[in-house]
């Protein structure tokens, strides 16, 4: 099985350590990984503007550089989500069809497709689990608290094998945290309430680490942390998966992001 | 003005906006609890969903199917293909038989129309009889939510209101004595009306009888007292059979406000003897609606209000900020095929998380609409210059690599290297309300070439 895998142009440039931890927890599963060194961005952020036309040199990029492998992993729900479901703009060739359908968010990667749920990490902190929407009612990572199915999560399946960690339980459990891309700054006085809100839950509810499949949202919500100076850190899910901290320290792996 | 303005007027009073999201959290929750009390409440949808494509594919055959049965009932049906036209029709009705006191129960589509200032134009009295319609009728105000209309409002204010207009003494707002005097009001307008003017949720083809929901009574109130009614459809509230209202009902009000059935879910036949009755059956745009693929299935809607409840965005911005006769996700979708110029801010106005769809009783796919008319607003109306550069320069750098690698190494080192209040000052509209994350010496790609050199020189 050949995995190629995909960091999003945001963790490429501001969040390293979070490819880095994908990355590590992929060897140790492993898998046999590969990073293209031509990839960009999945093409997200112009066509969520209204802008998909200009979108369409980041997808054949994207198709160019994730063709040959079986599958295609990312840490984000919301890029992987993207391929998915708007890669109809650009000819459904072979190939394009293939990589929509082999592109995975990382925890559904190793839910559905590795079928391992212990990964030998240890986390020793209180988790609040914010469901980032795009995975959550997009790729179906969980079920949604709007339908009426039954309850399963392919994230907190993963979390709750993590040695130490307690995860807790939130008033809204997956109301959107009003990052949304560009609604950040169109949008920016009801997208900061959004997240402000957010924090609030999880500080309400005794979360020490809030925790997510997709960076932007945590970008977001840390921004609004570090702004207001408040107790709480923010890590990718990969992160904790990817953690071996058998004791608690002031901050978790150490160091600040 | 753009809906993040009106949000951020509304958002100038945080404990407004708290106590807006709350009250209607509430309503979601109490939804959630309603909804999964019911055995194969999805199936519900399905069948909802369906029942009204089939319809909306159908909709000449239905509707004159309707119009046969109605007239063989004794009602008069009319037609009008926009607004103006039914207001017209109303007011010619209204004349005809003298009427100059009107009591009208909660109908969006005569909100859509703009019917009430039309007739008062003419020297006719309209009274809003649903509660909170009557509320901001007093206010000066549109509706801010489909079925909460006055949600926007605290009853401190709706004390205010009645002592200025109903003459109500101080009460600090105590609810019980409010609706009591609002139903002594309400109850004299009832009584001395000459119409009655109601929306209609269900039309049934079948059998050309109608179906008026209301939890106040109101519409029966109106309507079994005055000598004439008339009710106000849109085109897309008919459905096929009579059997049919077993899903909507069912669907309608545990969406809207956790209820297993609306306290009224009144059938209208035909009219009472010596009374009359008339349907104004309107387009307004609905035609044009149906005729675009992509967006047809919003006109499914029917107006639970339920993706206002969930919209975390709604919640927080009130319905005066879309501006529009229909507010929250599901106006964001209808409102720009009216007009896709003064409209085109609607469909920024979410952050796509698709609660909206999960929670739409007849399954719309709101937020893909909402995906889709950002496209159209992006090639049809005037876009801000910044906005069209950047996206096209964006575009190509995230078509080549190598420029790419170029523009990122200089984003991160500025994020390293220049100091806090210079990143967060203008024109860093991020930058207001968070700080943004802190640059790492290396990015992802220097790091995983660097770790791959290192292994090729460990080979060695």
């Amino acid at each position: 099985m050949k995995v190629g895998l995909f960091i999003p142009c945001y963790i490429n440039q501001l969040y390293p350590q979070v490819g880095k931890a994908t990355l590590e927890l992929l060897e140790k599963l492993k898998v046999e990984v590969v990073y293209p060194s031509g990839q960009t961005c999945c093409g997200q952020p112009m066509a969520n503007s209204g802008f998909e036309n200009e979108s369409e040199g980041a997808c054949i990029n994207f198709v160019n550089n994730f063709k040959d492998f079986d599958y295609i992993v990312t840490p984000s729900g919301s890029c992987a989500y993207h391929v998915k479901k708007h890669y109809n703009i650009i000819q459904q060739t072979d190939e394009v069809v293939k990589v929509r359908k082999n592109v995975y968010e990382l925890c559904d990667f190793i839910v559905n497709v590795l079928k391992v749920k212990q990964l030998g990490a240890s986390f020793p902190y209180k988790v609040g689990v914010h469901k980032s929407c795009h995975g959550l009612r997009g790729l179906r990572l969980g079920s949604s608290s709007e339908l009426v199915t039954a309850p399963y999560s392919y994230i907190e399946a993963l979390l709750k094998e993590v040695k130490g960690i307690e995860l807790m339980t939130l008033d809204r459990s997956d109301e959107c945290c009003g990052f949304g891309g560009t609604f950040a700054v169109t949008e920016d006085v009801v997208s900061a309430k959004m997240g402000k809100d957010k924090i609030q839950d999880h500080l309400r509810n005794g979360v020490e680490v809030i925790t997510a499949t997709d960076v932007s949202c945590l970008m977001h919500l840390e921004g609004l942390i570090t702004r207001n100076k408040q107790p709480l850190q923010v890590r990718h899910i990969a992160e904790i998966l990817n953690s071996t901290i058998e004791s608690k320290v002031a901050h978790p792996k150490g160091q600040k992001h | 003005m753009s809906h993040s303005k009106l949000a951020g007027i509304f958002n100038k009073d945080e404990k407004k906006v708290d106590w807006h999201d709350k009250a209607l959290w509430f309503v979601r929750h109490k939804r959630d609890l309603s909804v999964h009390e019911v055995k194969g409440w999805e199936e519900l949808r399905n069948l909802g969903h369906g029942i009204k494509a089939h319809t909306l594919s159908h909709l000449d055959v239905y509707l004159e199917q309707f119009e046969a049965n109605a007239l063989k009932n004794g009602v008069q049906v009319h037609w009008a293909a926009n607004g103006d036209e039914h207001n017209q029709i109303v007011h010619g009705i209204l004349k005809e038989n003298h009427a100059k006191k009107v009591v009208k129960s909660k109908s969006m589509l005569t909100e859509e129309c703009h019917l009430n200032p039309f007739l008062e134009a003419n020297d006719i009295e309209v009274i809003d009889t649903d509660l909170g319609e009557r509320i901001v009728q007093l206010a000066k105000e549109q509706p801010s939510h489909i079925v909460l209309p006055a949600i926007h409002k605290n009853k401190l204010e709706v004390d205010e209101l009645f002592q200025e207009h109903l003459g109500t003494k101080p009460c600090n707002g105590d609810p019980q004595y409010l609706t009591g005097e609002a139903r002594k009001h309400l109850r004299e307008k009832f009584i001395h009306a000459d119409a009655a003017i109601t929306g209609v949720n269900f039309a049934i083809a079948e059998n050309g009888g109608f179906v008026v929901c209301t939890n106040e009574g109101n519409a029966d109130m109106g309507a079994h007292l005055a000598a004439v009614h008339i009710a106000c459809m849109g085109v897309e509230k008919i459905i096929p059979k009579q059997e049919h209202l077993g899903v909507f009902l069912r669907l309608l009000a545990r969406s809207a406000t956790g209820q297993p059935i609306t306290t009224y879910s009144s059938h209208f036949r035909k009219p009472r003897k010596d009374t009359k009755m008339h349907i104004v059956i309107v387009d307004n745009g609905r035609s044009e609606q149906l005729s675009r693929p992509d967006f047809r299935a919003s006109l499914h809607c029917i107006r639970c209000g339920a993706c206002m409840n969930t919209c975390p965005i709604y919640r927080r911005s009130g319905g005066h900020s879309y501006d529009a006769t229909i507010p929250g996700p599901i106006g964001s979708i209808l409102s720009p095929g009216k007009d896709l110029t003064k409209y085109s801010t609607l469909p920024f106005a979410s952050t796509l998380c698709g609660s909206c769809s999960d929670v739409c009783p007849v399954k719309i796919d709101i937020h893909t609409q909402l995906y889709k008319w950002r496209q159209i607003i992006g090639k049809e109306t005037p876009q801000p210059f910044i906005k069209k550069k950047s996206m096209a320069a964006m575009g190509k750098i995230f078509s080549k690599p190598s420029l790419y690698g170029k523009v990122g190494a200089v984003a991160h080192w500025a994020l390293r290297t220049l100091p806090k209040s210079l990143i967060n000052s203008w024109p860093n509209i991020w930058g207001k309300t968070r700080d943004l994350p802190v640059g790492h010496k290396q990015s992802f790609d220097q790091w995983y070439k660097e770790r791959e050199n290192n292994k090729k020189d460990d080979q060695k």
